[in-house]
């Protein structure tokens, strides 16, 4: 499979994501965020980092670079898009995804290893994992906190759109375990077609036990079959 | 001409900073404080000479870029 990661001015988890990439067999390109042109590609990854020293708001100038008119493209016509941290923070500006992201609640930038549940298993980016399955996994961000309107809200649980939700070790999910002010701890979400996943933890960052866990390799290893 | 945009966080949307500055502000001695909600103001001075376009230029401007509309609005004056 093939996979293109975008890269723009700030973006600082991109080397990160292409070393899991390619671990898991993808054949990665990196584009720089002036290419008017993508690469045929099964998976576009917009990785982490702060795009134009977050300027603005985080991810609004790149959700309006000359290249994320080609994602959208791709998006709409079923390529899918994975979205990390700032990658998040970008498809919600773009409108591929609903909703915003906020400033955390406590003002902090949170950098830690936190509990994750997996909330849907039927889509492309969780198939490996199992149900209600608890991960561990890495957050590092000043604006995590996601929000959007009562409507939407009512979608992502109606459709089952809401990929991963903060929790404790044990897998509860309370406001105790919500690391930002997250509404209903939502870490992670999919569009409808559930072709595009935004998430706010890193999962590149726990592709190896020597450095950290393997909890993220399941996301990438879905991808792949 | 110049305009000017002031950028707001909308009635029920959480203003954690404004929350620490109304706080810091109590600290100092400021008891009679309310509320304090934080926002962002631009100044845009736009090659156009008709107010109404002007207006109308600056307020695209808003839509595609300077407001994230699901959780904040805008107000545009001329300066």
């Amino acid at each position: 499979m093939k996979s293109s990661v975008i890269v723009f001015p700030g973006s600082n988890c991109d080397r990160d994501i292409a070393v899991a990439l390619e671990k898991m067999q993808f054949k990665n390109q990196m584009i720089w965020h002036k290419e008017t042109t993508l690469p045929k590609s099964d998976l576009i990854v917009i990785p982490g980092g702060f795009s134009y020293g977050d300027y603005l708001r985080s991810g609004a100038i790149a959700g309006k670079s000359s290249i994320i008119e080609e994602v959208i493209k791709a998006a709409n016509s079923g390529c899918l898009v994975l979205g990390i941290c700032n990658g998040f923070q970008i498809l919600t500006e773009t409108g591929l995804l609903n909703g915003t992201l906020l400033r955390n609640k406590n003002l902090k930038f949170i950098n830690k290893d936190i509990n994750l549940k997996v909330m849907n298993i039927n889509s492309k980016f969780t198939a490996k994992y199992k149900a209600n399955q608890i991960l561990k996994i890495n957050i590092a961000h000043n604006e995590g906190n996601y929000f959007t309107d009562r409507k939407h809200l009512d979608e992502l649980n109606k459709e089952n759109l809401i990929a991963f939700k903060y929790c404790d070790e044990k897998g509860i999910i309370a406001n105790k375990s919500n690391p930002n002010g997250s509404l209903e701890n939502i870490a992670g979400i999919f569009n409808s077609k559930k072709n595009i996943l935004g998430m706010m933890p890193h999962p590149e960052r726990m592709i190896d036990n020597l450095i950290s866990n393997t909890d993220g390799v399941n996301l990438f290893s879905s991808l792949i079959n | 001409m110049k305009l000017s945009v002031t950028v707001t966080l909308k009635k029920d949307v959480l203003d954690p900073q404004g929350k620490v500055v109304l706080n810091t502000l109590s600290n100092l001695g400021m008891n009679e404080l309310k509320s304090i909600r934080q926002g962002k103001y631009f100044e845009i001075d736009i090659n156009e000479t008709d107010e109404i376009k002007a207006v109308k230029k600056v307020d695209q401007m808003c839509q595609k870029l300077l407001v994230n509309l699901i959780i904040e609005d805008y107000k545009i004056d001329k300066l």
